[in-house]
């Protein structure tokens, strides 16, 4: 799948190599029609959701302002009305605990596995970059997609918001006002907040993916993987084990809004992907770099 | 690391290389099997290493750590306080919260706000929650209830009290002036108010001693034990944890006598005694939220507020305390002869009720007994109620004796 290289660079690989690697990585990824539709699905999420407040809401009552009503519903739904910038927190809520990683596991799951099943992985192996490098380059990738994913459920909801809601200065669920451009600032640190909370699933994926030739079987056990940890998640009895859960700490994302911010839950969420990160991504290159590459 | 290796090794085909690279192979897994095991020594010494001892401070007497307490002035804080309450009530789930935070805002959506205060903090009765609170003199405090991307705001700024339940986005208001100064201190929800209520109950029946020193949100503390001195009290000891500098309770716990976890555990993970900013007590209401006035509830419910309050005042004419200290037992007659029904003689509902009590017999009598881990409370066949942070025994000989 790679681009043919100049024969200089095939005795000593330049950092600059590496870079073009990485480009066509990153092009091979972003032009597949799949991941294309994954990203289309992600956007429309918040046009739904705001469509479907904005009918709510369109006899000018509020959602969820009736009482006992205001428990349901994705976290923030009730202030979208008011504000539109609410609406990029709904959105992120509501695709964070399968949608997100439901297209991360499918983009991880398919890195290695993919080229494995489709007979291309040992022609890039051809390429002297050095099995380490490749799988790294192929990481790099499914973290862009991860952040390219979650600024695209950002941007639609931001987009989506603004079109259908008054915006402006903002109350944080502290109570405190905070302005527009603060806001939008806050906007912007969750987003990187929630695609960094996807690295720990990507990184699994990446080590599934390492394990079988079948692209679809790496996707479907990730996927299954992460369908299993968000159930036992919510299994009172297993309270010991949740905190080493890679989706426990997920929804902590929320206390950015806080005032002042509640730092406790966002470290440790960020603390445990950077672990999975660790253990799954070198147990992916322990097994990649050792593997027989038969296809 | 080099991508020819495994390959080079597989066509070389001699049994001693494909043992060698098998032996590779496996040596590459130590490196997440080593990244997996410094993370798990990590997270099991770091708290260890990071509890550094009991500070060394000065000797003090009880008396001098309680003068303290009572002195203590601190006017300006902002912190972060875990409380886990386990009264070892059945665990009913949305039930219990539900009967709990009970009031006006359970059941019909009319009668009342979410954001009403005396409904929210009523929450803290059970499970593990998370709060915060600032205070700036005793004109401006904020107590935030931190929920899953939510948070239910209490502040209180000069005349006004605001509620804001940013869940449901309702806000409910009040002025000062008409005596809801203080709804924060309805329920007990700071070590300092929890540690006020336990120095009530300081008496003759009491030990009070100094127990050494703590850390506690990384400050250096006196611990203050508070324990009933006569057996028959369900109350093991109260452990409270004084700030040395401000003389300002940091931790309360409160362990039953029957051992276990804590029933009460309330303590600042984080404090700071600087100035809050200013804007933590600005409150605007939201556009589009739904503002409650206090009076407005007030005057919603009237007919069943003021019912109740009369019954229940009525009934209270009727209440005695036995005993002193830590063992008294508050006593009434509910005045329904049979007591409450078994199971034999009250159908479902009685069966029901009567499956949490045991069955007690003594010379008062027979009744069922209503156990907590903390409070028990007694029902006789003559319909008297006993109650108390007692023992069952203490509780069937305050029955015998009252006979």
């Amino acid at each position: 799948m790679s681009r043919a290289e100049p024969l200089e660079a095939v005795r000593t690989p330049s950092p600059l190599w590496t870079f073009g690697l990485l480009r066509s990585e990153l092009l091979t990824t972003f032009r597949r029609w799949r991941t294309l539709a994954l990203l289309g699905v992600l956007a429309a999420v918040p046009v739904l959701v705001g469509i479907a407040v904005r009918i709510e809401t369109d006899d000018g009552g509020s959602l969820g302002g009736g009482g006992g009503g205001g428990g349901a519903g994705p976290a923030f739904i009730s202030q979208i009305s008011n504000n539109g910038l609410f609406l990029v927190f709904t959105a992120l809520a509501a695709t964070l605990p399968f949608f997100l990683p439901m297209a991360v596991g499918v983009v991880a799951g398919d890195a290695v596995a993919g080229e494995a099943s489709a007979g291309t992985l040992r022609y890039l192996l051809v390429a002297p970059a050095g099995r380490t490098r490749l799988l790294l380059t192929k990481y790099a990738t499914v973290i862009a997609f991860c952040l390219a994913a979650t600024l695209v459920v950002a941007v639609s909801a931001l987009a989506v918001g603004a079109l259908l809601f008054p915006v402006g200065d903002l109350t944080t669920i502290s109570g405190t006002r905070i302005t527009y451009a603060e806001g939008l600032g806050r906007a912007l640190l969750i987003a990187l907040v929630v695609a960094a909370s996807l690295v720990g699933v990507a990184a699994l994926g990446l080590f599934v993916s390492t394990l079988t030739g079948s692209g679809i079987a790496a996707m479907a056990t990730t996927v299954g993987l992460l369908i299993t940890v968000q159930i036992l998640d919510q299994i009172p009895q297993l309270d010991a084990l949740q905190p080493y859960f890679f989706s426990h700490y997920w929804l902590s994302f929320a206390d950015l809004m806080r005032e002042p911010v509640y730092w406790d839950d966002l470290v440790r969420n960020l603390g445990l992907q950077a672990l999975y990160a660790a253990v799954f991504g070198s147990a992916a290159w322990a097994r990649f770099t050792a593997k027989d590459i038969t296809a | 690391m080099a991508p020819y290796e495994a390959d080079d090794n597989k066509t070389a085909g001699e049994g001693e290389d494909l043992r060698a690279s098998r032996r590779r192979r496996a040596a590459r897994y130590v490196v997440p099997v080593t990244v997996m095991g410094v993370a798990a020594a990590t997270i099991g010494l770091v708290p260890a290493l990071a509890d550094s001892g009991d500070p060394d401070l000065p000797e003090i007497t009880a008396q001098q750590l309680i003068e303290k307490i009572a002195e203590s002035d601190v006017q300006q804080l902002s912190g972060t306080v875990r409380i886990s309450t386990d009264l070892g009530l059945p665990d009913l789930g949305g039930l219990e919260s539900g009967l709990l935070s009970g009031g006006p805002a359970a059941g019909d959506e009319d009668a009342g706000s979410s954001a009403d205060p005396s409904a929210k903090l009523t929450e803290l009765v059970s499970g593990t929650h998370t709060l915060r609170v600032a205070a700036d003199g005793p004109d401006r405090q904020k107590l935030s209830l931190l929920e899953d991307a939510a948070e239910y705001s209490l502040i209180h700024d000069g005349k006004d009290v605001w509620g804001y339940d940013s869940r449901s986005n309702e806000v409910y208001h009040a002025t000062a002036s008409e005596g809801a100064d203080q709804p924060a201190k309805e329920v007990p929800a700071t070590p300092k108010d929890l540690t006020d209520q336990a120095l009530k109950a300081v008496d003759d029946t009491t030990s009070v001693t100094v127990d050494g020193t703590a850390q506690v949100a990384g400050r250096d503390a006196y611990r203050l034990v508070i324990k009933p001195k006569q057996s028959g009290s369900t109350v093991g000891a109260i452990s409270v944890a004084v700030d040395a500098k401000t003389g300002m309770p940091l931790k309360f716990t409160l362990t039953p006598a029957s051992g276990g976890a804590a029933v009460v555990d309330a303590g600042f993970t984080q404090v700071s005694f600087a100035k809050p900013a200013a804007s933590t007590f600005d409150f605007t209401p939201p556009e589009g939220a739904k503002v409650t006035e206090a009076d407005e509830t007030a005057a919603k419910g009237p007919e069943r507020g003021q019912k109740s309050e009369q019954d229940l005042a009525k009934e209270l004419d009727g209440l005695k305390v036995i005993g002193e200290g830590w063992n008294s037992v508050a006593t009434f007659d509910t005045g329904d002869r049979g007591g409450l029904p078994t199971a034999s003689a009250g159908g479902d509902l009685g069966g029901f009720l009567g499956s949490f009590g045991d069955q007690v017999k003594g010379d008062f009598g027979s009744g069922t007994v209503f156990k907590t881990r903390l409070v028990n409370a007694l029902i006789t066949q003559d319909g008297e109620l006993y109650v108390g942070a007692v023992t069952e025994d203490a509780l069937v000989k305050a029955a015998d004796a009252a006979k």
